[in-house]
């Protein structure tokens, strides 16, 4: 993907954030609060999840260009995915921001971070979201195990 | 001024400094007396009758005399610290938990830094105390009208920093110490921000607590201040007991403890922070603090002239008379334009600087900070101008 690609994918996203929301939305959503210690990065990620498929996301909160990027695709590509598959690709998509062996089945927009590793800090940024949902699913996980 | 005593500017001639809030940068004569000290004498002081622990003692010894100095104290006045925020919390916890009771008042305002208010809060948890909010004008400056109107009859303490580190406003501190005074109310000034960049002197200003930080003054890191009035020293319980700080013990009933200020440092203290922050106070004192707040000024002024130039640039603070400057460019998150400016080798600082209830005064979350130093010169606000006078070209670069 080259430059202006990505930089049209982040900048849309950023712009048109897919299913932020103004207030914490009804029904049965799990809400994680997801932050940066270095910036100001401040979401609540809110995850619906019905028979071990994740049937919505939604997130409310202020954030910068990358993280909020980041969560807009974040939520496009994991909507409708099954806690096991929703697992791996937050693994992935984490060991690419990171530099790590990854593969890129089911990324699309989210290859736009891929040379993200380079940008220092804004790491953080990327996988701000990631850190919200991979911790809603262990918590279902584990109620459900209980 | 004095860039060639700046190795990370000599040797980066394309970065450009604006986070001197933050921390500033080193020159090549405090690290050369920190150098010294390790390669050369690193012992302890108040040890040894060797002449090496004897050397060390004569120079931490004239570092707080250079300090005290420095703001116009004695020696018996300075209480080495880790840095503003130890001093304060030193203040708050050896002297104000025991000073203060349930109902007294704590003045303090919104533009605090949290080294400010965290304290405070703690106490009004501990001990019941309230903290009170100075109203804010509509520059976001403290004016004496309001603290005068803000003092009841239960307010003990004043607090304020003397230069806020968002707003940068310069507050009128002899102006509140007199006024506080004669309601016997003390004053404690956080002077992360006004120590390093203007003259203070603490008998013109008759402030009875006054707390800074060496980083943030071309000293090392992990070496602050606390300046204690002389009269109020009785009062100050050390909150770490040790090594150095006492004469003599026996049980709990027998210890009797040295004089301040080295009661009040327990332990091997910072020698080389000390040393380095010695060398700073030199260094400042050599070039002159009024001629490094004049300089900050006029640079200071520049830089609104310049921003004032773009519509979609919102100053935070228009009037002050320090060399802080904070602003947002309309649906920009301020760390977005930190990211496009480090791609020109520009630092600045952005988020919310750590005054997180500024916010009740301002409605406003975060902000890009440019802090300027006498290093700083006015091409390089030109150039950080420059940059943002393209709008477009911010909102693309920002993202990648």
């Amino acid at each position: 993907m080259d430059i202006e690609t990505k930089r049209e994918i982040l900048t849309e996203n950023y712009s048109n954030p897919y299913n932020k929301v103004d207030k914490e939305p009804t029904g049965n959503y799990i809400m994680e609060n997801s932050s940066n210690d270095s910036c100001i990065d401040n979401i609540n990620v809110y995850v619906d999840i019905e028979d071990n498929i994740i049937k919505d996301i939604k997130f409310t909160g202020e954030a910068c260009a990358i993280s909020t990027a980041s969560t807009s695709i974040m939520i496009k590509n994991m909507i409708g995915m099954n806690l096991e598959d929703a697992s791996k690709y937050i693994d992935n998509f984490t060991n690419m921001i990171y530099e790590k062996p990854y593969i890129d089945e089911h990324f699309e927009e989210a290859l736009a971070f891929d040379e993200t590793y380079k940008q220092g800090n804004r790491r953080t940024c990327a996988t701000l979201p990631y850190r919200a949902i991979k911790k809603i699913i262990e918590d279902y996980k584990n109620n459900k195990n209980n | 001024m004095n860039r060639s005593d700046f190795s990370l500017l000599v040797n980066n001639k394309d970065i450009i400094y604006f986070d001197n809030g933050a921390t500033t940068l080193k020159p090549k004569c405090v690290i050369d007396s920190i150098d010294d000290y390790y390669n050369n004498y690193s012992v302890n002081v108040h040890r040894g009758e060797y002449d090496l622990s004897f050397k060390a003692d004569e120079i931490y010894n004239e570092a707080r005399e250079n300090v005290a100095k420095f703001i116009n104290a004695k020696s018996n006045e300075i209480i080495f610290t880790s840095g503003t925020t130890d001093s304060i919390n030193f203040v708050v916890d050896g002297f104000m938990k025991s000073y203060l009771h349930e109902g007294d008042e704590v003045l303090i305002t919104y533009a605090e830094h949290a080294s400010n208010v965290l304290p405070w809060f703690n106490l009004v948890n501990d001990i019941h105390i309230k903290v009170s909010y100075i109203p804010l004008d509509s520059n976001y400056h403290v004016t004496l009208d309001n603290v005068k109107k803000s003092i009841t009859k239960n307010t003990k303490v004043i607090s304020l920093a003397g230069i806020t580190n968002v707003i940068g406003d310069v507050r009128p501190i002899k102006e509140i110490c007199i006024l506080a005074h004669k309601n016997n109310i003390l004053v404690l000034e956080d002077g992360a921000q006004s120590v390093p960049h203007m003259k203070c002197d603490v008998k013109d200003s008759d402030v009875d607590f006054l707390c800074f930080s060496g980083h943030k003054m071309c000293g090392p890191t992990g070496i602050g201040v606390l300046y204690i009035k002389e009269s109020l020293e009785d009062k100050l319980k050390p909150v770490r007991l040790g090594g150095g700080m006492n004469e003599s013990f026996d049980s709990p009933s027998d210890i009797c403890l040295k004089d301040a200020p080295i009661r009040y440092e327990a332990g091997t203290p910072n020698i080389a922070g000390i040393i380095g922050l010695n060398s700073a106070v030199k260094y400042l004192s050599s070039i002159g603090m009024d001629k490094i707040h004049e300089h900050e000024c006029m640079l200071k002024t520049h830089l609104v002239k310049r921003l004032k130039e773009y519509k979609y640039i919102k100053l935070l603070n228009n009037i002050n008379d320090s060399g802080i400057v904070s602003f947002n460019i309309d649906n920009i998150f301020s760390q977005d334009v930190g990211y496009y400016l480090n791609k020109y080798h520009i630092c600045v600082r952005t988020g919310n600087h750590c005054a997180k209830i500024l916010k009740y005064e301002t409605n406003v979350t975060q902000t890009v900070r440019v802090s300027l130093y006498f290093y700083n010169t006015i091409e390089e606000i030109d150039k950080l101008c420059d940059l943002l006078s393209d709008y477009d070209k911010i909102r693309k670069e920002m993202i990648i």
